[in-house]
């Protein structure tokens, strides 16, 4: 039988489309699909920790990236509208009116559901996240883990 | 397959699952998880005020192997059935 698996690369920290994101994961896992998704560069920050965590041994650049990036779903940025964090908490007033789930929500039932999630090692270098920055039970990899995941699936997005 | 609505109406001993208030995908995560707890060959119904879920409901059936029956509105909410694999 054709696959069904679902690869989603999220590359972007941006709240609204990592939303998306992860309501597609989570209506594929609805699905009995098996879904992985690939967290790299600013789509780390969906899955940081909420409380700062003491990391050593980082560079003066990674240190400011540690900083100015946020930690954790609940304080992403939107793509359009953000209005300096405004945008966001609107729109989670907006969608706790509309009874939709709450970022932090949609996660955590991805991760009931069994979605796989794999954290890109050479971003995390890059921006100086440590292991213990992100949540637990991940699984750490590079490209060609992601493209091994991709060719035995028949959807992959890039968002 | 679709049933008419006189017989949907009529159906009885069908395992509710009330996803009323939730928006996509809450009430296909909703049925999902009811799956479990219900037998083979009978009726599933699912209670939603999402109208995304006269779309979404049946193609998760589909995807499932389930048998959508059909719907129909209650006050101010949709009822839609299932026949579970």
């Amino acid at each position: 039988m054709e696959s069904t698996k679902k690869t989603i690369i999220l590359f972007s920290g941006d709240f609204d489309k990592v939303m998306a994101a992860f309501i597609i994961a989570n209506g594929a896992a609805a699905m009995d699909d098996e879904v992985v998704m690939f967290f790299t560069f600013w789509g780390l920050n969906a899955i940081r920790k909420e409380s700062p965590v003491q990391a050593p041994n980082k560079t003066f650049v990674q240190k400011m990236f540690g900083a100015m990036m946020p930690r954790g779903p609940k304080k992403l940025g939107m793509s359009k509208m953000n209005f300096a964090g405004m945008g966001p908490k609107l729109m989670q007033r907006e969608m706790k009116a509309q009874n939709v789930m709450s970022l932090p929500e949609l996660i955590e039932t991805a991760r009931e559901q069994g979605v796989k999630f794999i954290a890109c090692t050479m971003s995390m270098d890059v921006m100086g996240l440590s292991k213990d920055e992100l949540l637990d039970d991940i699984e750490y990899a590079g490209v060609a883990s992601y493209l091994g995941e991709a060719d035995e699936s028949n959807v992959n997005l890039f968002i | 397959m679709s049933v008419a609505v006189e017989e949907l109406k009529a159906l009885t001993n069908t395992t509710v699952v009330d996803a009323r208030g939730t928006s996509c995908p809450g009430p296909i995560l909703a049925a999902k998880k009811a799956v479990r707890g219900v037998s083979s060959g009978s009726v599933m119904e699912v209670l939603a005020t999402d109208s995304g879920t006269l779309k979404d409901l049946p193609a998760w059936a589909k995807k499932m192997g389930h048998e959508y029956l059909g719907h129909y509105e209650d006050s101010g909410y949709l009822r839609l059935f299932m026949k579970m694999k």
